[in-house]
């Protein structure tokens, strides 16, 4: 999500005492639901966003009533990776403090919604009990670092997953505000080295980090400011090639912002990670524009000075030259779904969640039916980056109990979705989200049936096409990663995107500014017939729009400066 | 008519042209002359004695009064104006300003006093509680000399009606005084028995009056202050403004703001007053009455002098959402229904209270089915009285318009609604629609005529609304003193009445502080006495700095614990024993600076 709504933001954390600002005092105040403009700013590192119901802001009004303020909260899951005991107690949280939903975000982790002021301590502090946390979830921080959940690699997974909980431990802020504010921890006095690598003021904007392990770019590597392609060879991790500076957020305006790709620097192996890392964040913390959060992003960093500026920064710090990027090969960015057996004959279920809300609906009892699951899984469970989760190691034996809990609470979705329906992505937007112009997760059980239809009466009902769509520019769907995306503009009108590739390393174009649906399908619907008839053989509907020059994607580093190198 | 002796304010010779140039005149051309020359006197810009006489030791003629809502205030200038008509002299006064050690010497005393009810216990109304203790109480004088008569006031729909009443009546006999007029006890409907009562009354007084030579005024009565226009009998057909819902979805309650126009009714309030409705009942409830009782709505019915078509009795003449215990009585002994006819003895009195609280007309037809005719169904229910609000506006803000908040009082039963007549009815309006309403003044709920004295507000659920007239008014005239407001309902997220306003006001300084009890949204309920004790060091030095105490709202539980936590306050911060606080607390009710509107 992004945040640009104040010009003050960097002198809100400057005056905020390392993020303490007067959360407790607001928290204490009971005349409202809602904290002062200033902590909001700062709640967000702390994992929560103030928000409120969008579409009772105008009764209320009139009811003499303020907002209905409410709160979202983000845990911090490095990876996705969480046990059955954490799974049940998330459950507990959302089912007695939120509104009865978990969500998976596209930064593989829980986010709750509808928390009451009142309830926001115990679930913040909830959360922590459970060997997890919610600080820096959201805010200008390094926030959740994401890893592939390739479910094949189990091994790499497995070391993955632990060099994303070290990133994730390791770049955490520091301050001591979030145990007295949270957990009853003693105040202690402020001290300006409480945070040794962020400082008084943090980073200039949210930083992300995500480590993805080829042939899958599940996380979208090259969305991240900061991606890790892991390089495994002989079922060995080698290393990690270093991709900087990729980010979704675009918007309109003055000084236009646009979405761009990370580009492949060099290559680290393991025990250089936590190091390249840290100075790439110091880099940016340096760097970064604090007069313009909206040219703040790492993104502008470096297309401001050029990847070979960054690169010599980078290797000055680390007082050695990077090693050339190794080879490596992406196939898709989705997730696969149903039971796949990884190394040493454990089983993994991927399980179709769409747009990643776990609620109990009529026939689909998601949120009952994995919390069922939950009581007699053994293994792990991962949240993908793509919404979805996964019921990882998983016994032989024990599948077929679990395979009747996924059928008896209506979650095999996967065995009879659509192509399209399989791989769809969508933010959260009205009517909580601050930021949203256009419905995103309410609008996918209207538009998908309708372009379902289409799909079937063009022989393409099976077809995987990866449809994104978002409700605002920011991008937490990674619209302009989509073989098709739609970005709200309005309420009922979106800008129609076309042209992504199928594994995250083409950037889409506009097709339709300022669409309405009937447009939309209209022009979707040409499209199709289109590519039905002449497509190649193997080819995506992505490409084949690029190939047909129907829109024209930008070339990579379009805005980047000359003399950068690639290792891809 | 009868020629009155004449005070000796005239001259002889002018004495003799007046009783030549009356003699004669019908009374049309008699109340010509008197206003003619009234307008003489008014004209010459002498000032016009005040209509109602200081109180005085020896006035022949005492009416006494305590009243909680205003309606045994309103009966009694009723009845003194009446008096002063008949030419004798009156002297009217409120209870708490009434000098108790003149008792003795009273030869003639009316007292208007209602009963008002907290849980099981009767109450006297606040200004009257000195009253009522000290005749209660040891130091009451033997009163042989003393003639008196009581109308007591009360709800028969609450076990003990008119207990208050009943109790000085008793009293005053007890003490030896002469029962001149049997009691009245008047039920919601006032004036069915207070209108008979004040005829007897007035009668004794001017027999007895009379034969004591007292002097006699003539009857001018142009001279009197015109009767204002807009009346409980003569109400204004204010036009609805606004009616909207003021808790959000999810709430338990429903509560309204109500905006009605006063535009040219000429009616003023101040902020503190009550705005009294004529309800309407809902046309839906009088058809499944009628189908009930199978009797035919467009049958006449002649009652108390008036002829109206039976379903226009029942839908705006007669009560229908509050059971009586008279009309049980009588529903009881039409039916020979032995279960109710056994409620109605002694020992059933809890059970009858119930039964009075939780059942309407149409449950009580339904339960205990019994035959009724139309006419003996019209006599036998309560006529319907006005329902008073609390203003929740000022004047200086909304100019012509007159705020209520409302809550709209409805429950379920079984697969039906039931409601309360008033707030179904103002909850029903809308925009354009006219609502009867005219004013109940409240002089025991004032702000401070020194706006530079603090002011603390105790006034959870709708108790708020006139706590919404009072920092209205005191932003708007720049008073001075700070503005305390204490509030609750159960869920700060849906129930939070006018927060929209009270943060503006905080914003604005228009309120010094604002302390909240939201009682369900923590697990240990909180109300607002807890927030007093919370706050009771504050609470306590505001108070002896001067500032004013108000109670608005629930009678039966709330006003009770606030008025324990103020006792406790007084303890634990004043450092007062039980019985000095207790006096502490009583000599801050007779200064006027804790004044309670509760009900």
């Amino acid at each position: 999500m992004s945040d640009n709504e104040s010009p003050d933001v960097e002198r809100i954390k400057r005056d905020s005492r390392h993020l303490r600002g007067t959360i407790a005092q607001g928290l204490a105040d009971p005349t409202t639901g809602g904290i002062a403009e200033r902590d909001k700013t700062l709640l967000k590192f702390h994992g929560s966003y103030q928000q409120d119901d969008r579409d009772v802001r105008d009764e209320r009004r009139r009811q003499k009533l303020e907002p209905d303020h409410q709160f979202m909260v983000r845990a911090r899951l490095p990876g996705g990776v969480l046990t059955p005991a954490q799974w049940l107690a998330f459950d507990r949280l959302a089912t007695r403090y939120g509104s009865g939903s978990l969500r998976i975000t596209t930064r593989q982790t829980f986010q709750l919604h509808g928390v009451q002021k009142q309830h926001l301590k115990p679930v913040i502090a909830g959360i922590s009990q459970l060997q997890a946390s919610t600080i820096a979830a959201c805010g200008d921080v390094n926030r959740n670092v994401v890893a592939s959940v390739n479910p094949l690699l189990s091994a790499a997974h497995a070391q993955v997953h632990d060099w994303a909980r070290r990133l994730s431990d390791e770049f955490r802020p520091q301050t001591g505000a979030y145990r007295e504010i949270w957990l009853d921890g003693e105040p202690v006095a402020y001290t300006e080295d409480e945070e040794p690598l962020y400082g008084d003021v943090y980073l200039p904007r949210k930083f992300k980090i995500g480590i993805a392990i080829p042939p899958v770019n599940d996380i979208d590597v090259f969305a991240q400011d900061l991606g890790y392609v892991a390089i495994v060879e002989g079922g060995h991790l080698a290393g990690f090639d270093i991709a900087v500076g990729g980010g979704m957020g675009a918007a309109r305006g003055e000084r236009p912002t646009y979405p761009e790709l990370a580009d492949t620097i060099g290559f680290v192996t393991p025990d250089q990670l936590i190091a390249a890392t840290h100075h790439t964040i110091a880099i940016q913390r340096d760097f970064g524009d604090r007069t313009d959060r909206m040219h703040a992003r790492f993104k502008y960093t470096i297309d401001d000075r050029g990847l070979p500026w960054l690169r010599e920064e980078l290797e000055s710090r680390l007082g050695y030259r990077l090693a050339p990027a190794r080879a490596y090969r992406f196939e898709h960015n989705g997730d696969r779904f149903g039971w796949i057996e990884g190394d040493g004959g454990r089983w993994h279920l991927t399980l179709l969640i769409e747009s990643g809300r776990l609620a109990d609906r009529r026939d689909r009892r998601w949120l009952t039916g994995m919390r069922e699951i939950a009581r007699v899984h053994a293994g792990e469970f991962r949240l993908t980056c793509n919404q979805n989760v996964i019921i990882a190691n998983v016994a032989a034996g024990e599948r077929a109990a679990i395979d009747a809990l996924v059928a008896a609470h209506g979650l095999d979705d996967h065995r009879r979705a659509s192509g399209i329906r399989r791989d769809v992505l969508a933010c959260v937007a009205l009517p909580t989200c601050g930021l949203a112009m256009a419905e995103a997760e309410r609008y996918v059980p209207e538009l998908l049936p309708k372009l379902e239809a289409m799909l079937a009466r063009h022989g393409l009902r099976d077809e995987p096409i990866h449809l994104r769509i978002s409700g605002c520019p920011n991008g937490c769907s990674r619209p302009f990663l989509g073989e098709i995306a739609l970005v709200g503009r309005a309420v009922g009108r979106y800008e129609l995107r076309l042209g992504a590739d199928f594994a995250g390393e083409r950037l889409n174009a506009c097709l339709l500014e300022n669409a309405d649906e009937a447009a939309i399908l209209q022009a979707l619907d040409g499209l199709f017939a289109n590519f039905a008839e002449r497509r190649q053989p193997g080819e995506h509907f992505g490409d084949f729009v690029a190939r047909s020059g129907i829109v024209t994607p930008p070339p990579r580093r379009a805005n980047r400066p000359a003399g950068g190198t690639s290792g891809s | 008519m009868a020629t009155q002796p004449l005070p000796a304010v005239l001259p002889a010779d002018k004495h003799r042209l007046l009783v030549e140039m009356t003699r004669g005149l019908d009374a049309q051309a008699l109340h010509w002359v008197s206003g003619y020359v009234a307008g003489l006197a008014a004209a010459t810009a002498a000032p016009v004695a005040p209509v109602e006489p200081e109180p005085s030791t020896g006035a022949p003629l005492t009416i006494l009064y305590g009243s909680q809502t205003g309606n045994a205030r309103r009966i009694a200038e009723e009845f003194a104006r009446r008096l002063r008509d008949a030419g004798l002299p009156v002297r009217l006064v409120r209870a708490d300003a009434y000098p108790v050690r003149e008792l003795k010497a009273e030869r003639l005393l009316y007292v208007v006093i209602s009963t008002h009810s907290t849980g099981d216990v009767i109450e006297p109304p606040d200004d009257a509680r000195d009253f009522v203790e000290f005749l209660t109480g040891k130091r009451a004088p033997r009163l042989p000399e003393l003639r008196y008569a009581v109308l007591a006031l009360g709800d028969s729909s609450y076990p003990d009606f008119c207990g208050i009443g009943r109790l000085v009546d008793e009293r005053l006999a007890a003490l030896g005084g002469q029962r001149i007029v049997d009691r009245g006890d008047a039920d919601v409907d006032i004036d069915s028995i207070a209108a008979p009562w004040t005829v007897s009354a007035l009668d004794q007084a001017r027999a007895l009056l009379a034969d004591a030579g007292t002097p006699r005024l003539a009857t001018v009565t142009p001279l009197h202050r015109a009767a204002p226009k807009v009346s409980r009998e003569a109400p204004f057909a204010a036009e609805v403004l606004t009616n909207q819902r003021i808790v959000a979805r999810g709430s338990g309650k429903d509560v309204r703001h109500i905006e009605l126009l006063l535009d040219g009714s000429g009616l003023r309030y101040e902020p503190g007053d009550a705005l009294a409705v004529w309800p309407v009942q809902d046309p839906a409830l009088v058809a499944t009455i009628l189908e009930e009782l199978k009797l035919p709505g467009d049958a006449e019915v002649e009652c108390g002098g008036e002829r109206l078509a039976l379903s226009r009795w029942l839908t705006e003449r007669r009560e229908l959402t509050a059971l009586t215990r008279p009309f049980v009585a009588a529903h009881a002994g039409r039916g020979g229904h032995a279960a109710l006819l056994e409620l109605l003895e002694p020992p059933a009195r809890q059970r009858l209270g119930e039964l009075l609280g939780s059942l309407q007309l149409i449950d009580l037809l339904r339960r205990y089915p019994t035959d009724w005719d139309a006419v003996s169904l019209v006599a036998a229910l309560r006529p319907l009285a006005p329902r008073s609000y609390s203003i929740a506006s000022s004047q200086a803000v909304v100019g012509d318009e007159v705020h209520l908040t409302v809550a709209h009082w409805n429950f379920q039963s079984g697969t039906e609604e039931r409601w309360g007549v008033a707030s179904h009815y103002l909850a029903g309006l809308s925009a354009g629609d006219r609502a009867r309403v005219f004013l109940e003044p409240n002089e025991r709920f004032r702000l401070p005529a020194d706006g530079k004295r603090d002011i603390i507000m105790i006034g959870p659920g709708t108790g708020v609304a006139p706590f919404r007239a009072f920092v209205q008014e005191r932003a708007a005239t720049g008073a001075a003193g700070r503005n305390w407001l204490f509030f609750g309902n159960p869920h700060r997220r849906t129930d939070f009445l006018y927060q929209l306003e009270w943060q503006q006001a905080r914003r604005r300084g228009e309120l010094a502080r604002l302390d909240v009890a939201f009682s369900r949204d923590q697990d240990a309920k909180l109300y607002v006495q807890h927030r007093l004790r919370e706050h009771g060091g504050d609470v306590y030095d505001w108070i002896q700095g001067g500032a004013h105490v108000y109670v608005c709202g629930d009678a039966d539980r709330m006003a009770v614990d606030v008025h324990q936590a103020l006792l406790a306050i007084a303890v634990e911060h004043g450092g007062h024993g039980a019985d000095a606080a207790a006096a502490w607390l009583d000599d801050l009710r007779k200064a006027g600076r804790y004044a309670r509107d509760v009900y």
